[in-house]
């Protein structure tokens, strides 16, 4: 393995500050429930405290976006509201260093990947929803679809910004108003958004950001003057959501956890498909709902796959996430760690075979070294429970039905990989893969112009694209 | 006048292509809206509902693999078989529902044309919410749309063909199967509905049809691991909130459509659209 000198990016310029506020209809006040403060995982330091909400803010929050509703924005033309998102895409692009490292400090994902993906995605969500608000006539929901109303939007902490900008940027666009709940352990990029969108001018009330715990997101949901739910986190909160909702008339969308297969066939080209399975379950420390957490290996190629596979992840480099060399960052959380580390011990309980990375990992903050498991069987629980961390479980199969028989196999359907240079097979698995998204020789791509979301208990309801503006009108 | 006696049709429930009796045994009485005896019906129980969705289940694959103009066809000749029994299902519909034989008539024939309308969707409904994504990179995205699954579906109390057909119809353009759970107290048009679909090419298991308490049989397909999607359109105010919680124990797609809906107007998409999923692939490009 190459050496490289630490090449840490600045601190500073994620410009800190000591406290962060609730953002509530345009003004930055301080919440009424017990502030919280918010650490960096991969040093276990405290880095800002930040108020949360009570459930009087919820109230106020919901009465500020409910005024901002009926008197600014759903009376505006399109045109103008367009110009509003376009400006937040701009100034998420300009502020884009700031936003980076403040994620990878607050969520402990390796700023390549805050700057590569998540902040340039979040700009392209607002960008492309933008160019909607005028034209939502031509967008197949007849001549002048309506907006809902106020929409209260729970997210989660493994991509904090960029979840807020699939779910605030739609919501405007098609003229709804917003309060967001950010993640409890990972608040501060959705504040410093709601800087963005407090200088951009966008009327008092129509993005309201109100941090706290999943009470929080439970008053959020619950209160009776919203008219859209929009989550994304796990199954089990997003069923009690679903229950939470039913005899109202809140319209309701969820993107919930996955269990992905990714299928490699013996003539996939194997250097590809390895830097595929990599970036399948190690991207974001395996933080993903969309992760290839299951590797279905065609037998004939499994042992040379899985040599070349340890081989690569044993270069993976764990660790600072300001390093511009890191490859897998921090665990969000002391209790993502534990949960991680509680799977992995079942899947050597239940005889699966253990190889994990001789990587170095710090001595403080939260690490996990990459993890691979082989001999998995289907019944076992690291073939059928979200680790949602840097653990892949290996099965195999010999047979294409077998594979679509095993990748279907689980109550979730997000989505799925498949490596083959058999361009006739890939559309054939694709058709048949129960999941949301199928990635064919490549894995974890993301657009605003293309649908994302799940099948089964992996949710309702499309991200992106045409699709996507469903979740916010009236329709 | 012929003094020759008529040959009663016994009603039975529609499970899997075949025409059994509920496995329970039990049966209850149907009357026309003045009280007056039509015939027994069968009461569907749990093991019904559950034998009916293992037959969605296994006739999914199936249909939802077959091309949407094979699909088509198939809609179409359920329109053309319908036609053909225009007679009996305007004196069935009649007395069901209480109505003069000219809005008999009307409802008769609306029915029909729906199914005519679906028929000519299930070719079209990819290119109109499909679409290829102009992704940022070097890719081609599309996206697709696809059957949710096994939908139960609880047919409207009051419509007893025009609502039901405008219920079953959009389920099965789009490659579903479905559970369905009639009208309690009008079930007959339905099942006699169910010997249409039996001779129209519709696979055995595509379409089930059960007859008796809506809102004892609805609790278990609301439960039901097996199936994805849920139409509430026919169900009892008084269960409606419970069966959407059940519905969420597998994160069910729930219709809260109401019977109020205007069966005799031309529907739009929203109905098709409720039973869809949309599947993204993604391809990098190069040489």
């Amino acid at each position: 393995m190459w050496e490289y000198a630490p090449a840490p990016e600045s601190r500073d310029i994620a410009d800190l500050k000591p406290a962060y506020k609730m953002f509530v209809d345009g003004k930055f006040v301080e919440g009424t429930g017990e502030p919280l403060k918010t650490i960096n995982p991969a040093t276990e330091e405290v880095l800002a405290e930040v108020s949360t909400a009570s459930e009087s803010d919820v109230d106020t929050a919901v009465k500020a976006a409910r005024k901002a509703y009926d008197r600014v924005w759903s009376k505006m033309p399109g045109s103008e509201r367009a110009k509003y998102i376009y400006r937040i895409a701009r100034q998420i692009q300009e502020r884009g260093r700031e936003l980076a490292v403040l994620e990878s400090l607050d969520n402990g994902k390796p700023i390549k990947e805050s700057r590569d993906t998540d902040v340039p995605t979040a700009a392209s969500h607002f960008f492309y929803h933008a160019g909607w608000a005028d034209k939502l006539g031509y967008a197949g929901y007849g001549p002048d679809p309506k907006p809902l109303g106020v929409a209260g939007q729970v997210i989660p902490w493994n991509f904090p910004l960029l979840m807020a900008a699939w779910k605030i940027a739609p919501a405007l666009a098609c003229g709804n108003t917003v309060v967001l709940k950010p993640a409890e352990t990972t608040p501060l990029t959705a504040l410093v958004l709601a800087d963005i969108i407090q200088q951009c001018d966008l009327p008092p009330g129509v993005v309201n950001i109100i941090p706290g715990a999943g009470d929080v997101g439970a008053a959020l949901v619950g209160h009776e003057d919203v008219n859209k739910v929009a989550f994304t986190g796990s199954t089990d909160v997003g069923k009690v959501i679903q229950g939470q909702l039913a005899g109202t008339n809140k319209k309701l969308t969820l993107e919930l956890g996955g269990k992905a297969a990714n299928i490699v066939f013996d003539d996939a080209p194997l250097d590809q498909a390895v830097e595929g399975i990599v970036n399948g379950i190690f991207f974001n420390q395996g933080h993903v709902c969309c992760a290839g957490s299951r590797l279905l290996v065609q037998e004939s190629i499994a042992d040379e796959l899985l040599e070349k596979l340890h081989a690569r992840v044993s270069t993976l480099r764990v660790g600072d996430p300001l390093d511009k060399n890191t490859d897998v960052g921090a665990i969000n959380s002391r209790e993502q760690l534990t949960k991680i580390q509680e799977l992995t011990a079942s899947g050597e309980a239940e005889g699966a075979t253990r190889w994990t990375s001789s990587c170095p990992l710090p001595d403080k903050g939260f690490f996990f070294a990459p993890t691979v498991f082989s001999g998995v069987s289907q019944a076992m629980r690291i073939a059928r429970e979200e680790i949602f961390g840097p653990v892949l479980s290996v099965l195999t199969f010999r047979t294409p039905e077998e594979a679509v028989a095993k990748a279907n196999n689980t109550p979730y359907g997000l989505s799925a990989g498949i490596w083959t240079e058999k361009g006739s097979r890939i559309l054939w698995m694709a058709q048949r893969m129960r999941a949301g998204v199928v990635w064919s020789n490549t894995f974890n791509r993301f657009d605003p112009t293309a649908p994302f979301g799940g099948y089964q208990e992996s949710g309702f309801g499309r991200e992106g694209g045409r699709t996507g503006l469903e979740a916010y009108l009236d329709v | 006048m012929s003094d020759r006696l008529t040959v009663a049709k016994t009603y039975k429930l529609y499970i899997g292509g075949k025409f059994p009796r509920s496995e329970s045994g039990r049966s209850y009485p149907v009357s026309d809206t003045k009280g007056t005896f039509l015939a027994n019906a069968a009461q569907g129980s749990r093991k019904d509902a559950r034998d009916a969705v293992s037959a969605a289940r296994k006739a999914f694959a199936g249909w939802s693999g077959t091309t949407a103009y094979n699909r088509g066809q198939v809609l179409y000749r359920v329109a053309e078989v319908l036609e053909g029994r225009r007679e009996q299902f305007i004196s069935e519909v009649a007395t069901s529902e209480g109505v003069a034989v000219k809005k008999a008539q009307s409802l008769v024939d609306t029915a029909i044309d729906r199914w005519v309308w679906y028929a000519g969707w299930t070719d079209k409904i990819a290119a109109v919410l499909g679409s290829s994504n102009p992704v940022a990179g070097p890719y081609f995205s599309f996206s697709t749309p696809e059957p949710t699954g096994v939908v139960a579906v609880l047919a409207p109390q009051q419509s007893s063909l025009l609502g039901l057909v405008s219920v079953i119809a959009p389920v099965v353009a789009s490659g579903n199967t479905c559970v369905v759970i009639t009208s309690q107290d009008r079930p007959l048009p339905a099942i006699t509905l169910s010997e249409v679909l039996a001779t129209s090419d519709v696979p055995g298991g595509v379409v089930n049809i059960i007859t008796g308490r809506t809102a004892e049989i609805a609790p278990w397909l609301a439960s039901h691991g097996d199936v994805n999607a849920l139409d509430l359109t026919g169900a009892p105010e008084s269960i409606r909130a419970d069966l959407e919680r059940s519905a969420a124990g597998t994160v069910k797609r729930v219709l809260r459509n109401k019977q109020n809906e205007d069966f005799a107007a031309t529907p739009d998409m929203s109905r098709l659209r409720a039973y869809l999923e949309t599947k993204t692939v993604w391809h990098p490009m190069g040489v």
